[in-house]
């Protein structure tokens, strides 16, 4: 369950209440800060967040989605040695 | 200027002075229909031709708000019945407006709406040939229902419907999906999104003669309102008795709209249009189908999303960016926002 | 869209796959005798089927879709209970749009809605609340449903309404917890699971701990997964080497959204504002100890159980399903969609007889939607 989508706090809209705008492709939305809300609200701007119904719930952190992803680059790589080894036994099979 | 009502009410539907100021001054004045009889009396060179058929075809409009980024309901309902004539191969000519509006609907409102109506249907090259209009209590209505009837002209030797449908056949729309649906999604205000999305809401008239003229072989068109594409290739697919099989990495979305989609759970596949066609071709004219309708505006994003396969008939499926396929069905009833 | 499109690369998909395919193969896991994965999220059901991932994976690996989708382990008396309190004069009754269509013995609340009843869909319970706001004259409740990552938005919100000093809001409080129905089907002696799929977003509030026990005392992987079919395919890998290296651990595919020990805030204004039932009914699953949540009595003034004296605290409950629905047993994955006597015939999307035909992340509404049956009798 849980429909969460990534989207960027392009402004905070009203500190009191803990509102700020996020952007979603081109899509704004007024969201609820507060899980995210370090003592610096406008620190946020620029940042990315998971949006649930309204709420940014978690600041994503993009070194952590680096790695991620550099990870599957290197299994990529791991896996196309092992086809071409693959390939050259069954050549010299 | 006879009207001085800033607002309808039900004087303007009870027969008298009241209702005859408002059809004059904010309907007929700007529709300007041939003769003040109750029917309309026409006859076009077209209908001389040995051959010719008549094309008649009505719908009607609700929608909410009534104006919106890129139209209004005015807007729609010329265009719905004219796409709706054009789309199986006919020559939209002329319309009829039946007007049902609320008591307490802005005068100017409906000023803007019949101006847009007007402005369309010069576009699209019709008449509105005549109109009724009805008031109703607060709260019976929304604001205004509009219903449109047309009528156009089948050239001698057209013969274009989903029956024709072949397997082979390849699929193309005129642009990007979705861009209406989601414009109401965000107009409506009670999702409180924003964004700087416009409906697509046009006239496809001339595309299709375009695209006839470039693609003679053309088989079929439907336009996508109500469901999208999916419901729309849906009916095609049952009624031609045939398979069609899009291909999602083609599909034409606007990032937006893959935002709206993203943010509320919902599928733009099934987003409404309201100047969309998927068109139904020959693979050996698809380009020429293609390149006639890039050249009009309303067909500046133009592309082959799919292609007809022999069975099994009546279903839909997409094949992902993964290699994998899924079946595209039809919608059991709207698509609702959902949160998991 | 950037943290989401990356992860959708079909490049980085058959690497994924071929890798899948030789852990599978040197475990010896075949089509007759498979690794059961149970993607305990509905959402990760949903991905599953949506990119196909479940025809493209090794077929000696089998998904059994879990109890996460909160709409299908809703019992029937829960939404009848809705409809009553949207019935009563002056209610506006607010829903996120998935709990619309779940049938009730009555009705549904698309159906109360047709009938008169002010129900409205919001896409937040923030909106609710701005009803409320707009609406001084009128009671406004809120239908808070769903797990972990949902249930902080709704805490928010009524310590926003306290705030405020808002007199006209209330929350019809429905939440659920994830870990403990996952110990009640570990503890189901006919349960075969060979490991989990973590769900990412309940995880980015409670952290990757509460699941510990799953490895520690019943032995089992997890691995807390993100929503993009390259997440969903990662995890599987990670699952897959798990068991290869005879090991049961909880891992985090999800890292980028999913700390450690969750979102300090959420878990608060949840303590805050929420306490455990005793336990509470899931459709399918019976009762289960402590899985459910109400709104603690400092906070009564905002709880539509105590302001119209229905729901779990009144004791009706345990009205009987609808007979020959066999939700539970394909939510235990002792059946499959297409195993269960009513799937495409007393039940289908048009007419459900069971809450899985309803949701779109049900695993039958999944099934027949995107053809799992049908695709596969092609």
């Amino acid at each position: 369950m849980c429909l969460g989508i990534p989207g960027r706090i392009t402004a905070i809209t009203d500190p009191a209440r803990l509102m700020a705008m996020a952007e979603v492709s081109g899509v704004r939305r007024e969201v609820n800060v507060a899980c995210v809300a370090g003592n610096d609200l406008d620190a946020l701007v620029g940042q990315w967040a998971l949006i649930h119904v309204g709420f940014a719930m978690s600041l994503i952190d993009e070194e952590e989605a680096a790695k991620t992803l550099e990870a599957l680059r290197d299994l990529g790589e791991a896996q196309e040695t092992l086809e071409q080894m693959a390939q050259s036994e069954r050549a010299l099979a | 200027m006879a009207l001085r009502d800033k607002v309808v009410t039900l004087a303007h539907g009870g027969g008298g002075k009241a209702m005859r100021d408002l059809i004059a001054e904010v309907f007929t004045d700007v529709f300007q229909p041939p003769g003040s009889e109750d029917q309309a009396r026409l006859m076009d060179e077209a209908l001389r031709e040995p051959g010719a058929r008549l094309a008649f075809t009505t719908d009607s409009f609700v929608v909410t708000p009534l104006e919106f980024p890129g139209g209004d309901i005015g807007k729609i309902a010329v265009c719905g019945t004219v796409n709706d004539l054009a789309v199986g191969g006919a020559r939209p000519l002329w319309l009829s407006a039946a007007f049902i509006i609320e008591e307490g609907c802005l005068v100017d409102t409906l000023r803007r709406i019949v101006a847009s109506m007007a402005e369309e249907a010069e576009k699209a090259g019709v008449r509105i040939v005549t109109g009724d209009t009805k008031v109703v209590e607060r709260g019976k209505g929304d604001g205004v229902f509009v219903t449109t009837s047309g009528i156009g002209v089948i050239p001698p030797g057209r013969e274009i419907g989903a029956v024709q449908v072949r397997a082979g056949d390849v699929v193309l729309v005129n642009g990007v999906l979705g861009d209406h649906g989601a414009t109401i999604l965000a107009a409506r205000g009670d999702l409180a999104l924003s964004s700087d999305i416009q409906s697509d809401c046009a006239g496809l008239g001339h595309l299709m003669e375009a695209a006839l003229a470039a693609a003679p072989g053309i088989r079929a068109a439907r336009d996508c309102t109500r469901g999208g594409l999916a419901s729309t290739l849906n009916e095609i697919a049952g009624e031609a008795g045939v398979a069609i099989e899009l291909e999602e990495t083609v599909l034409p979305l606007r990032d937006e709209v893959r935002g709206v989609c993203e943010i509320l759970g919902l599928d733009p596949l099934y987003l409404a249009n309201e100047g969309r066609l998927a068109l139904f071709c020959p693979a050996d004219q698809a380009e020429a189908a293609l390149a006639a309708m890039r050249a009009l505006p309303e067909g500046e994003g133009a592309v082959a999303v799919g292609r007809v396969l022999p069975a099994p008939a009546g279903r839909v499926t997409m094949r992902t960016a993964f290699g994998g396929a899924r079946i595209v069905d039809m919608l059991v009833g709207e698509q609702l926002p959902r949160i998991c | 869209m950037k943290f989401a499109s990356e992860f959708r690369d079909p490049v980085a998909a058959r690497a994924l796959l071929s890798a899948i395919a030789a852990k599978v193969d040197a475990i010896g896991a075949t089509k007759a005798k498979p690794l059961h994965l149970m993607e305990i999220c509905g959402g990760h059901t949903h991905s599953i089927f949506r990119y196909g991932l479940d025809k493209l994976i090794h077929e000696g690996i089998e998904f059994i879709h879990g109890p996460g989708c909160p709409v299908c382990v809703l019992p029937m008396a829960r939404v009848d209970e809705c409809v009553e309190i949207a019935e009563r004069p002056g209610v506006i009754f607010t829903t996120f749009g998935d709990a619309m269509r779940v049938p009730g013995h009555k009705k549904s609340l698309m159906q109360a809605k047709a009938d008169g009843a002010d129900i409205r869909m919001v896409y937040s319970p923030l909106d609710a609340l701005e009803l409320a706001r707009r609406n001084p004259s009128r009671e406004v409740v809120f239908f808070g449903l769903g797990f972990e990552t949902t249930t902080p938005s709704t805490a928010l919100s009524i310590q926003q309404a306290a705030r405020e000093g808002l007199t006209n809001f209330s929350v019809f409080c429905n939440h659920i917890t994830v870990p403990e129905p996952i110990k009640a089907l570990l503890d189901d002696p006919d349960m075969v699971l060979d490991g989990f799929i973590g769900p990412g977003h309940v995880s980015m509030v409670i952290g990757v701990h509460p699941y510990d026990f799953i490895a520690r005392d019943y032995g089992k992987p997890l691995v807390v997964a993100g929503f993009e079919p390259i997440d969903l395919l990662q995890s599987v890998l990670m699952l897959v080497t798990q068991v290869a290296e005879g090991r049961a651990e909880v891992e985090n595919q999800y890292a980028r959204v999913v700390p450690e020990h969750g979102n300090p805030v959420s878990l608060s204004a949840i303590a805050d504002v929420y306490e455990r039932r005793p336990s509470f009914e899931w459709r399918g699953l019976g009762e289960i100890d402590a899985s459910g949540l109400r709104i603690r009595p400092k906070y009564q003034a905002f709880d539509a159980e105590e302001k119209f004296g229905i729901g779990y605290a009144t004791g009706r409950r345990n009205v009987p399903e609808i007979e020959g629905c066999a939700c539970g047993s394909v939510m235990m994955g002792k059946l499959k969609p297409t195993q269960c006597p009513q799937f495409g015939k007393g039940c289908t999307p048009e007419m459900p007889l069971g809450a899985l035909m309803v949701s779109s992340e049900g695993a039958c509404a999944a099934y027949w939607q995107y053809g799992g049956a049908r695709v596969a009798a092609a």
